[in-house]
């Protein structure tokens, strides 16, 4: 009998640790594994007997005996809960199946198959590969990870470095927590792929300070690798490839790559300006990768199941599957990774069932706090870069924030500048004068000022256009949307206004 | 994560150059080292400033400039127990406002402050991840989702 209690964030914040001590008091020794992504039911234990694996969840110490009896209801097989049956796992098919830290339970879930066929391939035939996979940078800003590839190897210089971005600093997002927490090797095998694509022999995880768990986890995670000659000598070729972990220190503007590069090289994490691009002069003005968490994990299956196989899933330009994360009031929330494509409606209403609270839908923001929102009016938007792009949004890193009736939007829109404020790196005069003046100019219209209405669209405007990165010139996202969509909520004096 | 306010011992300029030595050999060696300087220290002591400065040939100013710009570095020793809750969206679509104004109230604290008797420091954080358990928090570097102000106050011994 194995039985399998996850030690990821979430669920650990929600017991899980209690939960498999009482296993162990009776004697059991629990594998903790990554997360199945169904929030809602953690601590999510299953347990595996005669091939066959049955959840239980959530699960309370209390409730440990009763499982081992046989007295407690199981959900049956994860697979088979209609949360879960409903995804197409690419990305995360290993995260919550296999032991994290267990090599060989990666290699027989198809671990390292894709970094052998990639050693064979040499660097012209990975790019070639990236390219015909469609993968887009899965951080937020979707550019093509191939041509970005390309880039790299084509420029000159004696070092070359792969970052991977790991600072996810996106409120309603989760997807780079769980897969370093739930299936680490990914991400290093998609950061040696990246390695020998472009000529780079050293990389950088870059994880932020408020992901403890990921720290312990990645690091245990490359100091394995180490041991086994997957990173160092890599798989007993004439590559090389080494990873160091760099924890951040909680500043939110480090998620934007020229500003993490600054941060990685120990300076305040201020945006560069670009060109130069950081492909070309990046981390010690070197030619350097910078990619997302989850670009890097999608590497190995793209490898390991052919190019054509990724492609053959998405909408349009949007090729292959999003993980897409369900958060805030939401009745069942988590991490749901399907092929682009699928309408925002779906997703809320159907998948995550509504919110938690069982009052409607009032708004959901997409895409993190530089996000907009979406009126159930919206809902038929196919999740997709391209689709979202042309209703005025973005998907952003695809995290999916649930607001019920009682969200006050205005509070929202000021919140986003106010955010904004605190994050502000102060590089560039729209962001760093801009997101103040916003909080300002909100407080003057709940105070009765309409005439601060064509002001805020201005200010917007303004930061939309002049700002050097995403935080200044999106935080206007959330502000028009709501403006947009909720013009009653900027109208006139609130009496509750604080 | 954060060591409690103990004060700079008569050694710690050795264990600082020791810090700075262990870290020395990295490329943009500063985080790394303030980490492990706040880590053994629970902030990051005026003394550390010379050294550090020295070992990467960086101004005072440079230093300081860094040290500010990360809300994560201290200048200065934080309570005995450090709460951190979330002001994000997806804790605030979860009553994530109105949970923290109570705990701060309760604790008679604004954000980034202090209790009088040093007791806790309480600080905003901007997303923890526990997004679909919200609302969330930390307390003294451990997790806590689905938080009410009854179980931080609890946690915190309040």
């Amino acid at each position: 009998m194995k039985i399998y209690v996850p030690r990821d964030a979430a669920a650990r914040a929600l017991g899980a640790d209690a939960v498999a001590a009482a296993f162990a008091d009776l004697g059991h020794q629990v594998i903790r594994n990554g997360s199945r992504g169904m929030i809602w039911l953690e601590p999510l234990v299953e347990i595996e007997e005669n091939g066959m694996r049955r959840a239980y969840g959530p699960v309370a110490p209390g409730d440990v005996a009763g499982i081992l009896a046989g007295s407690v209801e199981s959900l049956g097989p994860v697979e088979n809960i209609p949360f879960f049956a409903r995804q197409t796992r690419l990305t995360f098919a290993r995260c919550g199946l296999i032991d994290p830290l267990n090599l060989a339970d990666y290699e027989a879930h198809g671990g390292l198959k894709g970094l052998r066929r990639a050693l064979e391939m040499g660097s012209d035939g990975i790019i070639a590969q990236m390219k015909e996979s469609g993968l887009r940078g899965r951080g937020g800003a979707g550019f093509p990870t191939g041509i970005k590839w390309e880039t790299v190897a084509r420029a000159a210089g004696p070092q070359k470095y792969i970052v991977c971005n790991a600072d996810e600093g996106d409120s309603g997002t989760f997807a780079d927590r769980m897969i370093m927490e739930g299936d680490p090797f990914s991400v290093i095998e998609g950061m040696v792929i990246a390695g020998l694509a472009v000529g780079a022999s050293k990389g950088y995880i870059y994880i932020r300070s408020e992901y403890p768990d990921a720290i312990e986890v990645m690091s245990r995670a490359v100091r394995i690798c180490h041991d086994n000659n997957i990173l160092g000598r890599v798989l007993h070729t004439t590559h090389e490839f080494d990873i160091e972990i760099r924890v951040g220190a909680g500043a939110y503007v480090c998620g934007e790559e020229t500003s993490l590069l600054n941060s990685l090289e120990g300076k305040r994490g201020v945006v560069r300006a670009k060109p130069p691009l950081p492909a070309l002069e990046g981390f010690m003005g070197r030619p350097t990768v910078v990619n997302n968490v989850i670009s890097l994990a999608t590497v190995p299956v793209i490898f390991e199941k052919g190019a054509d196989h990724y492609a053959s899933f998405g909408l349009g330009r949007s090729k292959g599957t999003m993980p897409i994360q369900i958060a805030g009031n939401v009745a069942r929330g988590g991490l749901f990774e399907t092929g682009f494509g699928m309408p925002l409606g779906a997703l809320v209403n159907e998948i995550a069932g509504g919110t938690a609270t069982g009052r409607p839908v009032k708004a959901v923001q997409v895409g993190g706090p530089l996000g907009a929102y979406f009126a159930p009016a919206k809902f038929d938007t196919p999740f997709a870069y391209e689709e979202f792009d042309g209703q005025g949004g973005l998907i952003g890193h695809a995290g999916v924030v649930v607001f019920d009736d009682a969200a006050d939007m205005r509070a929202m829109a000021r919140f986003a500048m106010e955010f904004c404020a605190v994050e502000s790196c102060g590089k560039c005069t729209p962001c760093r004068i801009g997101a103040v003046r916003g909080v300002e100019t909100i407080d003057r219209i709940a105070a009765g000022d309409a005439s601060a209405v064509p002001l805020l669209v201005d200010l917007c405007e303004t930061m939309k256009h002049g700002s050097l990165c995403a935080l200044g010139g999106f935080t206007p996202y959330p502000v028009m949307s709501a403006l947009e969509q909720f013009p009653e909520e900027f109208a006139g004096r609130r009496e509750a206004a604080a | 994560m954060t060591s409690p306010s103990h004060a700079v011992r008569p050694d710690g300029l050795a264990e600082i150059d020791a810090i700075i030595a262990a870290h020395l050999w990295r490329e943009g060696p500063l985080l790394p080292i303030l980490h492990a300087v706040q880590a053994a220290f629970g902030f990051i002591p005026q003394a550390a400033h010379a050294p550090i400065c020295a070992a990467l040939n960086i101004t005072k100013a440079e230093l300081h400039g860094v040290i500010s710009f990360y809300h994560d570095f201290r200048d200065k020793p934080a309570g005995v127990h450090v709460l951190k809750i979330c002001r994000a969206e997806a804790c605030q679509a979860m009553g994530g406002a109105a949970m923290s104004a109570a705990v701060l109230a309760k604790l008679g604290l604004d954000w980034h402050e202090t209790s009088r008797d040093g007791r806790v420091t309480v600080e905003p954080v901007y997303c923890l991840g526990l997004c679909a358990c919200a609302p969330a928090a930390m307390v003294d570097g451990k997790l806590k989702a689905r938080v009410t102000p009854e179980i931080l106050l609890a946690e915190l011994g309040a």
